[in-house]
């Protein structure tokens, strides 16, 4: 069966059969290098055209189908037309910073794809303290953002930066929440180990109903810590124009686009392993056979399709739900999901200590 | 990198330990390169769309963009005082989290101590979030 996993290691031990160790080493830098680079090109492509293919079904049109095989190359030809935009930088700008952000919030979406396992032992770096690193990376991005909002020198920026900081340091507290009643749970904060508990069943399943708060909230915090609407305030189009990137252009624009869509992806990914298991197939008790059936679907796909299934729900969530204020925004945070999450995760340490997960 | 487990099901003979040990090694060093892939991923888009862009200037492109009327007094304008006070709500509670994380991990095996421990931090932080909350500062003026 053709599986990510022994590939990764018929490659390790060919390198290192043939090559001294450093440049074995070396080679591997290099090869995971360039599979990471063409993995966020590829997700931007796809990501880019399944948000426009998904909100134009749900509003009863077509949406992009000229360019390419049903508009498949549409995304392709956006890309190439930025390319050759001219990126302006406005009078006012503070050009340094002006500059630097899009890299900040560009490594920062990078540095999350180390832990993120994508099969068995197919993971960049399996660092043991995998959750606390994903929260601590993953709220660098906020420096970035508030950078391009103050380096514009533009009312619209500013507001939109400081909207957008407030509303990513709130969630962050109910998302860490929430990932913490898993850590309970599986008792470890290494990504691995936290799939290899789910052997038996998904968290989501196995945690009763304080897991599935956990994963409600979990998904509330995170689609309001991309940006994402109803919580889009930050770039509100009818009274911000585009928020903190209203005056980029070009390749710039393009990379803080790129780097919103790779964050959507590295969440779910991050919610899929958590909550439902990563790359573990789908069991039922004991249906020998069926669970049988699943195991022979490779792991990636397994990671690859829950993965697109929580991107799919956030997707939907934009044409649900209205956008909120900002007070209302703050409230729910303060007054709702952030004492729901702390009970919730009582709830579930007492369920951890009497052993009532299964 | 790859990290390789010993008691991977895969694991064949031909794979030592010494050899997983080196490969874990290499664990840091995947930082170092995702920070460089992001510069390398950055700078060749920047730099490509500067080679086949062409451009020109004019005062008029320089200037802040507001819909396209003229911008009045300065730009960097004061802001509401409420993302101050959230930002310091935020830092408390933060900092919380993180002493949860070491907490989180041992709890199943120290039991119901841990839990008192962590309800008496709780409480105390939850005082101070009554005190913020009786204060207004969760009030969006």
């Amino acid at each position: 069966m053709f599986s990510l996993e022994k590939i990764s290691i018929g490659v390790q031990t060919a390198l290192n059969n043939s090559l001294p160790a450093f440049w074995a080493l070396m080679a591997q830098f290099a090869i995971v290098g360039v599979l990471v680079i063409s993995l966020f090109a590829v997700l931007g492509l796809v990501l880019v055209f399944m948000e426009r293919k998904v909100s134009a079904y749900m509003q009863i049109r077509l949406g992009p189908n000229r360019v390419g095989y049903k508009g498949t190359a549409q995304t392709l030809a956006d890309t190439l037309k930025l390319l050759v935009k001219e990126g302006l930088i406005p009078d006012g700008a503070d050009k340094f910073l002006f500059r630097l952000a899009p890299y900040v919030v560009m490594i920062s979406a990078m540095l999350l794809m180390a832990p993120i396992p994508f099969s068995r032992n197919f993971q960049i770096w399996d660092i043991n303290i995998g959750v606390l690193y994903i929260s601590a990376i993953s709220s660098m991005a906020v420096i970035g953002i508030l950078m391009a909002g103050w380096s514009s020198n533009n009312k619209y920026s500013l507001l939109g930066a400081m909207r957008s900081g407030a509303q990513i340091v709130s969630y962050e507290l109910s998302a860490g929440l929430s990932v913490l009643s898993i850590v309970i749970l599986s008792g470890s904060l290494q990504l691995s180990e936290i799939i290899q508990s789910q052997e038996n069943g998904w968290w989501l399943f196995k945690g009763h109903i304080p897991a599935v708060i956990a994963f409600v909230i979990f998904i509330i915090a995170v689609t309001a810590e991309t940006n994402r609407a109803p919580f889009d305030l930050a770039e509100a189009e009818s009274e911000l124009t585009a928020g903190f990137h209203t005056e980029y252009s070009g390749m710039r624009f393009a990379l803080f686009f790129l780097a919103e869509y790779a964050n959507i992806f590295i969440v779910c990914a991050i919610g899929a392993t958590l909550f439902l298991g990563g790359w573990m197939p789908f069991h039922v008790g004991s249906w020998s056979a069926f669970n049988q059936i699943m195991d022979y679907i490779p792991g990636s796909i397994w990671f690859f399709g829950k993965t697109f299934l929580l991107i799919f729900v956030i997707m939907w969530f934009r044409w649900t739900f209205p956008r909120l204020r900002i007070d209302q925004l703050l409230n729910l945070e303060w007054k709702y999901l952030l004492p729901i999450g702390l009970i919730n995760l009582l709830l579930i340490t007492v369920m951890a200590i009497l052993g009532w997960h299964f | 990198m790859i990290y390789y487990k010993e008691k991977c099901r895969f694991d064949n003979s031909q794979n030592k330990a010494g050899q997983a040990k080196k490969i874990d090694k290499m664990g840091a060093g995947s930082m170092i390169l995702l920070i460089l892939c992001g510069v390398a991923f950055s700078a060749g888009g920047i730099i490509l769309s500067r080679i086949l862009s062409r451009s020109s200037y004019n005062p008029q492109k320089g200037q802040t963009y507001e819909c396209g009327v003229p911008t009045i007094g300065k730009s960097l304008v004061q802001l509401n005082v409420g993302y101050y006070l959230f930002a310091l709500l935020f830092l408390i509670f933060d900092v919380e989290l993180v002493f949860l994380y070491p907490w989180a991990v041992v709890v199943k095996q120290v039991g119901w101590p841990a839990l008192i421990e962590v309800l008496v931090f709780l409480f105390i932080l939850f005082l101070g979030f009554l005190y913020a909350h009786k204060k207004g500062a969760l009030k969006w003026m």
